[in-house]
């Protein structure tokens, strides 16, 4: 599917997101297994567990992160949400 | 504080991000490649109540322990299955029930999902009631099948693991429809392995080379066909690679499991290896069976290996294969994995194919078993009986 700012997106229910301590970073965690976010992909998750629109997940990352070039936050934002979708991890819609 | 940081940044830092409890090992199935010890029986009396399981569940999660398996034997014969998940799922565990489904009902997994359950795994011991409730040794087949249907009705990840053998592996396509149909959201084809019960039935259950290659080749003809929605794993027995698996991940590095009566063991066979002590929860910290016992430094690293893994440049690769399969086959718990073709004792390996291959001869007809057809041993399926018998020799 086509993917623009107005796009609509949650985390898949197939998967569960949290904190963990211990490994000090973001996982995803799935039947046996688990993925190790980096810290880029785990503020853009952390953003995603409610249904939002990509444009509300990249304006609440710009305020958080003021100091970053805004398009170009922008336009990573857009590019992980391409490779979660293709990994699964998020249900998407128009 | 930066020393005691650059201490701790050893190789027992690591973590053991798989806790697998065992909750208890009895079982109303009896299947003859069971990974639980032959002297099952022996523990029956000393398994770990509610809130000491609730201990280990809290203590390995302060390890960083954040997948649960609840295993056994059958795990669902523990009356307090629901409050230990529910305790999990509040300590932020993500748990997986590794169940038969039997002492299950509609009401029952309704209960569990509640407490918080986030994945069911269903074994299966055939594609059809006269296989899978033969080799089960329990009539267990339709409940399973309700059972599946049940679990995704509650919407759970769904994950059935068939157990192949010599004599039920020609089945492999039926199994795949089953999952199918069951709609499975994954699919372990996994060859038995061949420690404990499996080890003593190995001349009936290692399949020959010819048959692995063809359930292989309808696995993957089936990928292909169905793209997507399932996954699907296929696990060959060790006995036909030329290098050991890293067992465990390696060993200490990422799992611990924890047996009904408190024992605590990097995986599950290690109470098979000579010489050394098992932590216990009653006697010792979860934290120092991880990261201080005998047991768990024994095969850490690469520091303790003989030749030929020692100057071996895949060391780092296989760890030097399975500890428990060495010592079950060489009487070494050091030496290589005779798996690996380098190992002086590989031969081991070859005349047990050698073995399957004339055994597959005799009884093999097309490539099709009949179940009743008279392998040369007969099965020992797993119970108290037969325990007694194995424990003695």
């Amino acid at each position: 599917m086509a993917i623009s700012e107005n796009t609509w997106v949650v985390l898949s229910g197939q998967f569960r997101f949290q904190w963990e301590e211990a490994q000090q970073c973001y996982v995803l965690l799935y039947p046996e297994g688990m993925v190790q976010l980096n810290p880029s992909a785990g503020e853009i998750l952390s953003r995603c567990q409610q249904q939002t629109t990509i444009a509300d997940v990249i304006s609440d990352l710009q305020n958080s992160f003021a100091e970053t070039d805004p398009k170009a936050l922008a336009a990573d934002v857009v590019e992980f949400i391409h490779e979660a979708n293709d990994q699964g991890w998020l249900d998407l819609k128009n | 504080m930066a020393d005691s940081i650059t201490i701790a940044s050893d190789q027992q830092q690591s973590i053991p991000l798989w806790l697998l409890a065992e909750l208890s090992y009895s079982c109303p199935l009896q299947c003859s490649y069971c990974s639980n010890p032959i002297n099952y029986p022996q523990t029956r009396a000393a398994e770990l109540s509610t809130e000491e399981w609730k201990t280990v569940f809290k203590d390995a999660r302060k390890l960083g322990a954040v997948q649960l398996g609840l295993s056994g034997g059958e795990p669902l014969v523990r009356p307090d299955l629901e409050e230990l998940i529910a305790e999990a799922r509040s300590l932020g565990f993500y748990s997986n029930l590794i169940t038969s489904a039997i002492g299950a009902d509609a009401a029952r997994l309704a209960a569990i999902h509640e407490a918080g359950l986030d994945h069911i795994q269903i074994s299966f011991q055939g594609s059809n009631q006269d296989v899978n409730d033969h080799f089960a040794g329990t009539k267990s087949f339709h409940h399973k099948v309700l059972m599946a249907n049940e679990a995704k009705k509650l919407g759970f990840p769904m994950v059935l693991n068939f157990v192949l053998h010599r004599q039920n592996i020609h089945q492999i396509g039926d199994m795949l429809k089953l999952a199918e149909e069951l709609k499975a959201d994954f699919v372990e084809l996994a060859n038995s392995q061949y420690y404990g019960w499996a080890l003593k039935n190995i001349d009936a259950l290692l399949p020959s080379r010819q048959q692995l290659l063809d359930a292989e080749a309808i696995t993957n003809d089936f990928r292909k066909r169905h793209r997507g929605n399932m996954d699907v794993i296929f696990v060959v027995p060790d006995y036909y690679e030329n290098r050991p698996k890293a067992c465990c991940n390696g060993w200490a590095t990422t799992f611990l499991t924890v047996t009904p009566n408190g024992n605590v063991q990097p995986c599950q066979s290690a109470q098979e290896l000579p010489g050394l002590e098992l932590p216990n929860v009653r006697e010792q910290s979860l934290e120092w069976a991880w990261r201080e016992s005998p047991l768990f430094n024994a095969f850490r690293g690469t520091d303790w290996m003989p030749e030929p893994c020692r100057s071996c440049p895949e060391k780092e690769q296989d760890l030097g294969g399975c500890r428990c399969q060495a010592y079950l086959l060489t009487g070494d718990a050091f030496a290589t994995d005779p798996v690996c073709d380098l190992s002086a004792k590989h031969s081991i390996i070859e005349n047990a194919v050698a073995k399957a291959q004339n055994i597959a001869d005799l009884n093999i007809d097309g490539f099709g078993y009949d179940i009743d057809s008279a392998p040369v041993q007969p099965l020992l399926f797993r119970n108290p009986k037969n325990a007694k018998l194995l424990s003695k020799k």
